[in-house]
């Protein structure tokens, strides 16, 4: 499988300078990229084409209709000619447009029945301008989304603002993402790519998240995103949690809530398991379940971490506690061998 | 196919996914994926029952749901379940929903 990095981040957060700096990297050397537009930035790459937006969506609500007609086609291109040896690559990185929400392509990926057995999530990376992301964040869902699906957030422009402003908005995205890791546009590039991907990033922070109520995040002097009522707020549960119950439950709140349910991370203790399963899901899309091969330091019991807009986490803890109870007693989770 | 979008080869709902390295799946073992594949009938039925909508394994390798007038729709992919138990309801089905939450709230 080889891996997709999307990079994403508002207009003008630098994505495309921070792409051009890490294609001199020989680490991405082997990488093809795939661009939305040629800007006045020049990108040298021996492998990079060009995207068309044409985001083909079906009104049936069905999650797996989010297809990105140019993005699956530019995609299997690449594919192809590589299956007829022409060209190589160990990577791909898509670089969206400004105003794009990330879902769209990671859905594509999950559902196209070609491209998800070449290709798989390699990660979100979103620039976030240190001077102007407060504006952005208040005013533009799309940066929040952005926010939220991104695995790494890379602050960009650090250097013309000052280091309290820096620390204290570093500090805000955490709150609004808790599950993604920040570092600079100046950072080394192994600091911005490595271990980025569904499957690596991001379990032991949980433990860190660990605590009950949802987070308004009010206050702190860097208000930014209350006025779009965005909620971070994790549910913990301490018995075992049934995997039948829990999947009829997760993919009803994402089909009835994806659109306001940015981000779903987590760990799940599963009746039957000596090892936790890692969810991770964005928006209407959940990936594929990772078994663990161990529990991260801290206490071993199920964490969900919501990042949401519009719905109270109370609710989200009684619907999760009663449909827990759905799966019929008498019926073994496992088979025994 | 999908019956909605007209996709290929869509049943790759997450909760049973392709069984692979480092994934968590239970259709490894063929006695595993039946018996997995009844007891998520039964739980979704649970829900379903709300407004009065059953769900049944149809040949091992579809869905079909038929609704209170007997109106029924059959679909390849755990995905469609809601959608397609919606449009059969012609109401939606809200895990948030007070009443909901005390339907499948009954012992």
């Amino acid at each position: 499988m080889t891996p997709v990095i999307l990079l994403t981040g508002f207009l003008g957060s630098g994505k495309t300078t921070l792409l051009q700096r890490l294609l001199t990297d020989p680490a991405l050397s082997r990488a093809a990229v795939l661009i939305n537009e040629f800007g006045e930035i020049g990108l040298d790459h021996h492998l990079l084409d060009r995207i068309d937006d044409n985001v083909v969506l079906m009104k049936s609500g069905c999650i797996c209709c989010t297809v990105r007609g140019e993005v699956a086609d530019a995609l299997l291109n690449l594919q192809s000619m590589r299956a007829r040896g022409e060209i190589d690559f160990d990577r791909v990185v898509i670089e969206t447009t400004g105003l794009a929400d990330p879902y769209p392509v990671l859905q594509t990926l999950r559902a196209h029945p070609v491209l998800r057995s070449h290709f798989d999530n390699g990660g979100v990376l979103t620039t976030v301008d240190a001077v102007n992301a407060g504006a952005q964040i208040a005013h533009r869902a799309e940066a929040v989304r952005q926010i939220a699906a991104a695995d790494r957030i890379i602050l960009t422009k650090t250097d013309l603002g000052d280091a309290a402003a820096t620390a204290a908005l570093k500090a805000t995205l955490l709150r609004l993402n808790p599950a993604a890791s920040v570092v600079t546009s100046a950072d080394a590039t192994e600091a911005i790519i490595d271990g980025l991907g569904a499957a690596q990033s991001g379990w032991t922070d949980l433990a860190a998240m660990a605590e009950e109520g949802g987070h308004h995040h009010h206050g702190h002097g860097h208000d930014l995103n209350a006025d779009l009522g965005v909620v971070t707020f994790s549910l913990t549960v301490q018995e075992a949690v049934d995997w039948t119950a829990f999947g009829v439950w997760l993919t009803l709140l994402l089909h009835r809530y994806g659109d306001r349910i940015y981000r779903v991370k987590g760990i799940i203790a599963l009746e039957g398991e000596d090892r936790p399963v890692a969810i991770h899901g964005v928006q209407h899309l959940v990936h594929a379940p990772v078994h663990l091969t161990h529990w991260p330091d801290g206490p071993r019991h199920s964490r969900l971490v919501f990042i949401l807009e519009g719905l109270e986490p109370d609710q989200i803890r009684r619907s999760f506690r009663a449909f827990m109870g759905l799966s019929p007693v008498d019926a073994p989770a496992k088979v025994p061998a | 196919m999908c019956s909605l979008c007209g996709i290929l080869g869509c049943d790759d709902h997450w909760t049973h996914a392709v069984d692979r390295p480092g994934v968590y799946t239970r259709t490894g073992d063929s006695r595993w994926r039946r018996a997995e594949a009844a007891r998520r009938v039964a739980a979704a039925n649970r829900v379903l029952s709300w407004r009065r909508v059953k769900l049944a394994e149809w040949e091992r390798t579809s869905y079909v749901l038929t609704g209170a007038t007997g109106a029924s729709a059959v679909f390849d992919s755990f995905s469609h379940l809601w959608p397609e138990a919606e449009a059969i309801a012609g109401r939606a089905f809200d895990p948030l929903d007070d009443a909901l939450i005390d339907w499948v709230s009954r012992p």
